[in-house]
């Protein structure tokens, strides 16, 4: 068998070349031009800067000896604004300016070309760089889908490493009551459209209240609040998305049940304290996740409510950090399997 | 080193195409004159910027087509510019030199 060429077409881009040399101009132009791309070019950084704070393109070809503004000035403007400074450029110098050009790469430039430029590495070097900027396009807009835009763009503007690191925030987790139970009586696709307007409400009060949602796990739901940006008020943040979520899970029954649906039935347990917060898994899968008692025992909270009756369950901490116009029962202590200590549970039953 | 690097000039020819490469070359005299006339003219001035960017210019432009004797020239003026010493002697003259043998050449070549 013959193996499968897999070429590569690369997409037409819209390139800016931004060179006060009029023969490189033409010759990278020409080059690009030639791969399919549309090509624009600016005489000076100034000018390169101006048009390239349109958005219209993709990538940015980019002298560093220039009058006016050099290329050095143009890649720190460009590095310093949110909407451009995902956007690559490759630095274009001669061979002599390697030093300089190194400092550009350290800066945050993508990558970089000598001139006079060889058409073969140029058009690798365009492509590679295009095809990253692609993939961190799909990035951003992972992170948009999971995470709130504060965090992505926390994410993006401090760069993603793995590794975690201790804070203080509050925990909230949340689980449907019974569900197998409700998935075993009916369809399927029943239980997965019952399951997405669910998750889209209760996604809608915590990330209202900045918190962000980092596990789903069948109809479980761990969302954090303070980390990875910090809220001095954490606390009263997750309390309050979950009596939103209660508030929003009345409308959701009434709905249900005008449709002779199952209505359901959920438990919140929230705990606050010290925690490990990161980016866990792969280079490549990660997840923003806590780990620490103060995460699991926001589970053996909700797992409470079943006993306690009561469908909003906070720790003695978080119940130090809520107003006075909170609504609070004090339940006692309760020493929670697999752990040494009692822990004061409160139940919040509103707000005034 | 040589006027014209042919091995350069034709990957530049190939890579750009033969009517491309002629419309190159016209651009390429006439931004080297130019640079060299900015170059004058910044003597005069005493504007060391201006000087090391035109040199700088002509030597990239030189590079690009494989034109060595006239880049290595361009380069020691660009250097001197860098450096703010404008006492360019007879340099001048001799890029000028440079620059017709050149200028011989590529027209023998179109």
């Amino acid at each position: 068998m013959t193996p499968v060429m897999k070429t590569a077409p690369s997409e037409p881009a819209r390139l800016l070349v931004v060179d006060d040399n009029m023969v490189n101009r033409m010759v990278l132009s020409r080059n690009l031009g030639k791969e399919g791309h549309l090509v624009e070019t600016a005489e000076n950084g100034k000018e390169g800067l101006e048009k390239f704070r349109t958005g219209e393109f993709d990538l940015m070809l980019l002298d560093i000896e220039m009058p006016v503004m050099n290329g050095f000035e143009v890649l720190e403007a460009c590095l310093n604004d949110v909407d451009l400074r995902q956007i690559p450029i490759i630095m274009t110098s001669a061979m002599e300016e390697l030093d300089a050009v190194v400092k550009c790469v350290e800066l945050g430039a993508e990558d970089y070309l000598t001139k006079p430029v060889n058409p073969v590495l140029l058009r690798a070097r365009v492509n590679a760089s295009l095809e990253k900027k692609r993939l961190r396009d799909e990035h951003r807009k992972l992170f948009r889908t999971f995470a709130t835009k504060e965090v992505a763009e926390e994410l993006l503007r401090g760069g993603f490493s793995l590794g975690g690191q201790m804070v203080t925030a509050t925990v909230l987790a949340s689980d449907i009551r019974s569900f197998t139970t409700i998935a075993e009586n009916q369809d399927p696709s029943d239980s997965i459209e019952l399951l997405n307007q669910y998750f889209s409400m209760m996604f809608d009060a915590i990330t209202q209240n900045g918190g962000i949602v980092n596990q789903i796990v069948g109809d479980g739901v761990l969302a954090v609040f303070g980390a990875p940006i910090f809220y001095e008020d954490h606390r009263e943040r997750a309390v309050k998305a979950g009596l939103q979520m209660l508030d929003l899970l009345k409308v959701f029954n009434e709905n249900q049940l005008a449709q002779k649906k199952a209505a359901i039935r959920i438990g919140i347990g929230i705990t606050s304290g010290k925690m490990v917060a990161g980016y866990t898994g792969t280079q490549n899968r990660a997840i923003y996740t806590c780990i620490g008692d103060t995460v699991n025992l926001a589970d053996r909270i909700q797992e409470y409510t079943k006993e306690a009756l009561r469908p909003l369950l906070v720790d003695a901490y978080t119940r130090e950090g809520l107003s006075e116009r909170y609504k609070v029962e004090d339940l006692g202590t309760v020493v929670f399997k697999g752990k040494n200590q009692a822990v004061g549970v409160f139940a919040v039953t509103g707000k005034g | 080193m040589s006027v014209l690097n042919l091995s350069t000039f034709n990957a530049l020819r190939e890579s750009a195409g033969a009517d491309f490469i002629m419309e190159l070359m016209d651009a390429f005299l006439e931004d080297t004159l130019n640079q060299m006339e900015t170059m004058r003219n910044a003597v005069a001035a005493n504007d060391a910027e201006s000087f090391q960017r035109a040199a700088h210019s002509v030597k990239s432009n030189a590079l690009t087509f494989g034109a060595e004797d006239l880049a290595a020239l361009a380069r020691e003026l660009e250097m001197m510019g860098r450096e703010k010493n404008l006492e360019a002697g007879n340099r001048l003259e001799v890029l000028n030199e440079a620059f017709e043998i050149l200028r011989v050449r590529l027209t023998e070549l179109k």
